[in-house]
């Protein structure tokens, strides 16, 4: 029976983890993450979760100590954010390079200086090319249900990367709302535990993580690839499995009124949810405009991307990030806009950065990038600014 | 639509009464959102929380700037915090207070908005001999505004603490709702 | 991927044909990699000399000093039931073993004289 609970997406992390009965759980605590393994530890504790809870003492430590004990065959967690990321970072790589299906949430949060303990996306954007599968998420409700299909999807054969489940530090992070839990039977139905991977087993010995010499690497790096391309196809089925089990689907990309829509929005995480509502208002006023809420960002569901944007005359992407230095935008414009044009899809593109540093998103904010969008397609003219959304002169 | 705003300081339990009241609407079948003022909580600062409640889905997730009730859990904010900022026409403010309803009503300078208040403190020393005083607003919320039910919000207290503990609570709850003084 | 142990595939594999992840699933391949061809200099151990302490042995980065069970008796007539020899497959010449010997037992000979 589905039990109907108020959590928020730090505690939904929690259970779905709790509930895929992982063996092993390494981290380190860092705002706004900590609750997630405060709130295992306390599985643990009370012996809900039979797993082995590694204290280390670092993020770099805690994704090695991951990485070994998914090595020898367990089914892993961590769980992060901002500066622990970052501290990570060289072991993402590996974790990817290895091909260990880990599974680790990321509570989003901005980089310091100054020292900030609020959300925004630079975390995430800087760990796109460590060859992870990314998915940022837009409630408690889908953080919970994207852990579950995150082991599924890392775990698979065809697949065998590790996988971020992203969402706003604080702004989801800490927001209760109701968030259906199923059944802990049928979630481990769903995902079994089967070690598809290779593992250090003395009976069967093998080497892991050897020297790759040029006359090596580059197929390694090749297969990883495949394997990322693959992930969409498979990132997409184990959706679909997921919607027919649990009654929940979410699809790679979300389409929000976009049907009709003469221009659209692109947003992710908690904005997508507040663009929703914003949208809605747009759409009372007769702007007829849509949203496309990206929710795998890594592999990059291109045709997704290309499919609900192509029709609309001008589309404006919100990015959680600045790409300094970049020649355009943000770092999820710089996405949209490589998949529109390699798609031959000719609209009339903007960049739009806001909520950085945890700076709140207003309904009003959207709506201001609305205008604009509207603005320029109405003009009918490329822009080439980029825009900082309420940012003081 | 319905916008809380929670006013208190650290250790009154602002964050909880937040949580709880979206519980109790999330319990009747509702949709419902609770989330604290992000930062650095320090017991005896200034919080703020919200609750959203509604039929339909949620999607905003933005501070609320036009409450349609606010709660003080603690008089002295009156003069420190800007708590009716933003509070709506009709909207209301249930307070912490020894004071009669028309007295607290000279002081917020406000004839637009409904008043009720309870002595939380009072009730919370009394009970829980602590001056946590969450739960007790929570009794005057809902027999002012009936957002929610008495019910639902007692069912909330009690998945939210530990038997003892909730048991306590709902007696502050039971109790709050009586003693409240509310002034349509 | 079920190969024998020590399979080494051929320098023209794809990627198609490599196990994931950069593994060996081949366990002491590394044995069908003959470090010996690296060599310059090699110890050649004076048997008369040598005392069997076995430090050579635990020094030996590359482990190729072998302990044999095999006797052996001095021109002066002591006796040692082990002998230290090389072996020249993986040696690579490094010279570790004739700086660590107590008794200077091992000298480090031209590969090409
Ligand atoms: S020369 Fe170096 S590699 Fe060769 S036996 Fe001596 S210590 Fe070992
Ligand atoms: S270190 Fe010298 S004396 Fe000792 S075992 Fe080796 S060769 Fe013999």
């Amino acid at each position: 029976m589905v039990k109907r609970t108020s959590l928020s997406s730090n505690y939904a992390v929690a259970y779905a983890v709790k509930m895929a009965d992982v063996d092993v759980i390494a981290a380190y605590p860092i705002t706004p993450q900590t609750h997630i393994v405060e709130k295992l530890s306390e599985f643990i504790a009370n012996g809900e979760l039979d797993a082995e809870m590694i204290h280390v003492e670092s993020e770099h430590s805690a994704m090695s100590a991951t990485i070994g004990a998914s090595a020898a065959g367990a089914r892993v967690f961590t769980a992060t954010a901002s500066q622990g990321l970052e501290l990570m970072h060289e072991i993402l790589h590996i974790a990817s390079g290895m091909r260990l299906p880990i599974v680790m949430a990321v509570a989003s949060r901005a980089l310091s200086p100054p020292i900030n303990i609020w959300s925004d996306y630079s975390d995430i954007m800087n760990a796109r090319d460590t060859g992870w599968i990314i998915y940022i998420v837009s409630s408690a409700q889908e953080a919970f249900d994207t852990i579950i299909q995150a082991y599924k999807l890392a775990e698979n054969k065809e697949v065998l990367l590790p996988v971020m489940v992203a969402f706003d530090g604080f702004v989801l992070s800490h927001t209760f709302e109701a968030v259906d839990l199923p059944e802990e039977e049928e979630v481990r139905r769903f995902i079994p535990k089967q070690v598809t991977w290779y593992t250090l087993d003395p009976e069967n010995p093998m080497t892991l993580g050897p020297l790759g010499p040029p006359e090596w690497y580059y197929e390694f790096k090749y297969q990883q690839v495949v394997a990322l391309n693959k992930a969409l196809e498979i990132a997409k089925q184990v959706d679909d499995e997921y919607g027919k089990v649990f009654g929940r689907k979410y699809g790679l990309v979300e389409p929000y009124r976009l049907d009709d829509a003469e221009i659209a929005i692109v947003a992710y995480g908690a904005l997508a949810s507040t663009a929703k509502a914003a949208v809605d208002e747009a759409r009372k006023n007769g702007v007829k405009v849509g949203l496309l809420r990206l929710r795998l960002f890594r592999p990059s569901p291109v045709e997704e991307i290309a499919k609900y944007l192509e029709n609309v005359k001008a589309v404006g992407v919100m990015d959680r990030a600045i790409s300094f230095g970049a020649p355009y935008g943000g770092p999820v414009f710089a996405d949209i806009m490589e998949a529109l044009y390699m798609k031959g899809v000719d609209t009339l593109l903007s960049s739009f950065i806001l909520g950085i540093g945890g700076r709140p998103m207003y309904l009003h904010d959207v709506l201001t990038v609305i205008n604009k969008v509207k603005e320029i397609a109405e003009s009918g003219r490329r822009t080439i600014e980029t825009y900082y959304i309420g940012v003081r002169e | 639509m319905i916008e809380i705003r929670w006013h208190g300081r650290g250790g009154q339990g602002a964050v909880t009464a937040s949580q709880v009241t979206a519980e109790a609407a999330i319990i009747e079948g509702k949709y419902a959102q609770a989330f604290p003022e992000f930062g650095a909580e320090r017991r005896g600062a200034p919080v703020k929380a919200y609750t959203r409640i509604d039929e339909k889905p949620i999607y905003i997730r933005s501070p609320i700037v036009e409450p349609d009730i606010v709660v003080i859990l603690d008089p002295s904010l009156l003069v420190s915090e800007p708590v009716l900022d933003g509070l709506k026409k009709n909207g209301w403010v249930i307070i912490n207070s020894k004071k009669p309803v028309d007295e607290i009503r000279k002081t917020l300078g406000r004839s637009d908005v409904k008043i009720a208040r309870v002595d939380a403190d009072t009730i919370a020393l009394q009970i829980l001999k602590v001056p946590i005083v969450n739960t007790a607003m929570l009794g005057v919320l809902v027999k002012a505004t009936q957002i929610v039910s008495l019910d639902s919000i007692i069912d909330a207290v009690s998945r939210r603490f530990s038997e003892r503990i909730a048991k306590l609570n709902i007696e502050v709850v039971k109790k709050a709702y009586e003693e409240a003084e509310v002034s349509g | 991927m079920a190969k024998s142990s020590r399979y080494v595939p051929p320098p023209s594999t794809g990627w198609r044909k490599l196990p994931i992840g950069a593994v060996i699933p081949w366990p002491g391949n590394s044995e069908e990699y003959k470090t010996g061809s690296w060599r310059t200099l090699r110890p050649v151990i004076d048997q008369e000399r040598c005392i069997r302490c076995a430090i050579c042995w635990m020094y030996c980065p590359d482990a190729a000093i072998i302990e044999l069970k095999q006797e052996y008796t001095t021109k002066a007539g002591r006796k040692y039931d082990k002998t230290y020899v090389v072996n020249y497959d993986y040696c690579k010449g490094c010279g570790i073993c004739a700086n660590e010997c107590p008794v200077k037992a091992i000298k480090m000979e031209p590969e090409v004289k």
